[in-house]
């Protein structure tokens, strides 16, 4: 069966004045009908940019795809004219965006954008749009709907709002949802509620969900799959239990050694020293040497590419992993240095 | 290192309201919010006291209230014993010179039109006696080394720095009068994953290395446990629970701290299945309209008439008093129980 998404070796670059920042530099991944990818990365690994590219909203310029594909449903999204883009855009795919407060409208009831979708999309009248609305903001449990559907952003709290552009989201019943850091902005126990919500939903609709997110604990909890992204690039794609159980990559390693720990409190925890690169000189070769704690001198010269992850008699995986590091064995078995 | 006998900062019975009013010409006065509603807790020498808390339920009052950013409506704050609120001129002079802040946000929180060396310098200008003018250049270079950045960067100014490398400059000028008390805001929330491991080492070195006490005030659970010896857990202005960290992580009597812990996520996905959690309904109330008798009663799965009566007091819960080991610690909270011991799981 052919994936729901597809993403082919994607290229983005944003031209700046000081020069080509290579944001998204050939990134691959796929996601199936009723399963959650989840994208993990630190602050400029290009995890919102390609989801911005795949959703068709890059704000372009300074924004360019440059290569690649997006394959939605068999289709080559890069390949469509605006207009067709523009209808699959809302109607099949929907993205929920970090913070509520500044992605809904101040000046509009929350049940006149709610009803928009289905006004623009469908046709409806008014009155249709607004019984819509109510239902939509019973489906993501609002607590009295009826008569809050006039209310306006600000009368609604952080989670409530959440709950709204999740709402929004699944108007048309799309069949893929991209969340961008959906829970961030959250206290963690409306954080609990709000992906209790989305993956009840997700059951129910049996949507591909691609979930952006920098937090493990998060990742964890509700991914399928895992691609973890550096400087552009995807370092190591696996199932989630693989990817806590043993990480093929030094970075992943690192991430997950940084998350405190209760066994070892008291000790220092552990730091990926240095900082992420500027995207403006990406450092040649592997993007994460001068931080890596394996690297050699062929790391400093020669790019890997995306590794096929194998058990020890070389045989591919189940399901199949990848890592974008030459020593990927030593990190499997986690061999010293 | 801590030695509980010493209290540095003792925080009695706080209280911070804000007003709200209305009209323009005749301002009438017709509520509060109550930010923070009868607070008490002491800051031992050399510990560090997490304090932790959802949006809005005050802890970044008290942390203003410390350092005296804030007047408190009600209450006490004893450094050494004496009232901090009602010191004025050359003694609160001292004092604000022993309790210093770190700010959550290193990106506001730097003026993008200063160096770093007048940013890092500037307490300076206002207790000369710590570093008389000629000095003070070098005590700026030793500071940027001491929490891990090139004294050369002492010409730069913020937006050539990292997140990680501004937040590292905050905490130099914290340390810039050499104080005994840090308040830290949030230190680390801003920052990404790997480079706030790196600031949490910076933060517990240094304490090793001066001696300071820390109020930690984070709502990110897992850094507060690592970083903390004890932990305030906060509700709608008041103190739900306080302990040490095994007894808050590992025996919360508290049903909001049982909440608030079993909603963290925890970052191993063999352990999802089977996982007990407590999902609370709705949201926090409004400070300005706080539900009677216990506020957290509103969301709470054991409440009962006497939850609305009476105020349950930061204390020993009495059944629990002499139960012995690490369940014995104060929690307002009338049917405190541990949770993992009484077998019982929340609905």
């Amino acid at each position: 069966m052919a994936a729901l998404l597809e993403v082919r070796d994607l290229q983005v670059e944003f031209r700046t004045r000081d020069g080509i920042a290579k944001a998204v530099n050939g990134v691959t991944y796929s996601v199936d009908a009723g399963e959650t990818l989840a994208v993990l990365g630190e602050s400029g690994s290009g995890k919102s940019v390609t989801a911005q590219a795949v959703m068709g909203i890059l704000d372009s310029p300074p924004g360019f795809v440059t290569g690649g594909e997006i394959v939605f449903q068999g289709k080559d999204l890069l390949k469509m004219g605006a207009e067709e883009r523009r209808k699959t855009r809302g109607d099949k795919m929907a993205m929920i965006f970090q913070d509520a407060l500044s992605s809904l409208n101040p000046v509009l009831s929350v049940g006149y954008q709610l009803g928009e979708m289905f006004r623009v999309h469908r046709g409806a009248s008014k009155k249709d749009a607004r019984a819509k609305a109510v239902e939509l903001m019973e489906r993501v449990r609002i607590p009295a709907a009826k008569a809050r559907v006039d209310d306006y952003p600000h009368q609604f709290s952080g989670g409530m709002r959440q709950r709204i552009m999740i709402a929004m989201a699944l108007a048309l019943d799309p069949d893929l949802i991209i969340a961008d850091e959906p829970t961030t902005a959250l206290d963690v126990t409306v954080q609990a509620q709000v992906m209790d919500l989305l993956a009840e939903l997700q059951r129910e609709t049996n949507m591909g969900l691609i979930l952006i997110t920098h937090d493990l604990g998060v990742v964890a909890d509700v991914a399928d799959k895992i691609a973890v992204m550096y400087a552009g690039r995807i370092v190591e794609a696996a199932s989630v239990h693989d990817i806590y159980r043993a990480p093929a990559h030094p970075y992943t390693r690192g991430l997950l050694d940084s998350i405190p720990r209760l066994d070892l409190k008291g000790q220092e925890l552990y730091a990926i020293k240095g900082l992420p690169p500027n995207l403006l000189a990406i450092p040649p070769g592997c993007a994460f040497n001068p931080r890596c704690p394996r690297a050699r001198s062929v790391c400093r010269t020669d790019r890997p590419p995306v590794y096929d992850v194998t058990d020890d008699a070389g045989r591919p995986l189940e399901p199949p992993r990848g890592s974008a590091c030459h020593f990927w064995k030593e990190q499997l078995h986690d061999r010293p240095v | 290192m801590t030695d509980p006998s010493e209290a540095i900062l003792q925080v009695r019975d706080l209280v911070k309201h804000y007003p709200l009013t209305q009209g323009i010409i005749f301002r009438k006065h017709v509520g509060a919010v109550q930010a923070v509603d009868g607070v008490s807790f002491d800051l031992n020498r050399g510990e560090t006291l997490g304090i932790v808390g959802e949006s809005g339920c005050g802890k970044s009052t008290v942390a203003k209230m410390l350092v005296n950013l804030e007047q408190p409506t009600s209450g006490q704050i004893l450094y050494k014993g004496d009232d901090i609120s009602k010191l004025s001129g050359r003694a609160l002079r001292a004092v604000r010179r022993n309790i210093q802040m770190v700010f959550q946000d290193p990106y506001t929180s730097l003026n993008p039109r200063m160096t770093v060396g007048d940013i890092i310098g500037e307490p300076y200008d206002i207790h000369p006696e710590v570093a008389p003018k000629g000095s003070r250049r070098a005590k700026v270079q030793e500071l940027l080394d001491v929490v891990g950045l090139n004294p050369e960067y002492i010409n730069r100014y913020p937006h050539q720095f990292s997140g990680g490398q501004r937040q590292r400059i905050g905490i130099a000028r914290g340390l810039a009068l050499r104080p005994e008390i840090i308040v830290a805001d949030e230190p680390v929330s801003a920052l990404d994953v790997s480079v706030q491991a790196q600031v949490v080492n910076l933060l517990e070195r240094l304490q090793d290395e001066f001696g300071l006490s820390y109020a930690f005030i984070a709502h990110d659970l897992s850094v507060v446990r690592h970083i903390s010896d004890r932990v305030a857990v906060m509700y709608l202005g008041r103190l739900a629970e306080l302990g040490t960290d095994t007894e808050i992580y590992d025996h919360p009597t508290h049903p909001y701290t049982q909440a608030l812990l079993s909603a963290v996520p925890v970052p191993d996905p063999e352990a999802r299945e089977g996982r007990a959690r407590i999902i609370l309904s709705g949201d926090v109330p409004s400070p300005a309209d706080p539900p009677s008798g216990c506020r957290f009663r509103t969301r709470c799965w054991k409440a009962q008439a006497r939850c609305a009566a009476e105020v349950p007091q930061l204390a020993v819960p009495e059944h629990l008093v002499g139960a012995g080991g690490p369940v014995e610690h104060p929690s307002a909270c009338f049917f405190a129980e541990d949770m993992a011991a009484a077998g019982h799981s929340a609905p």
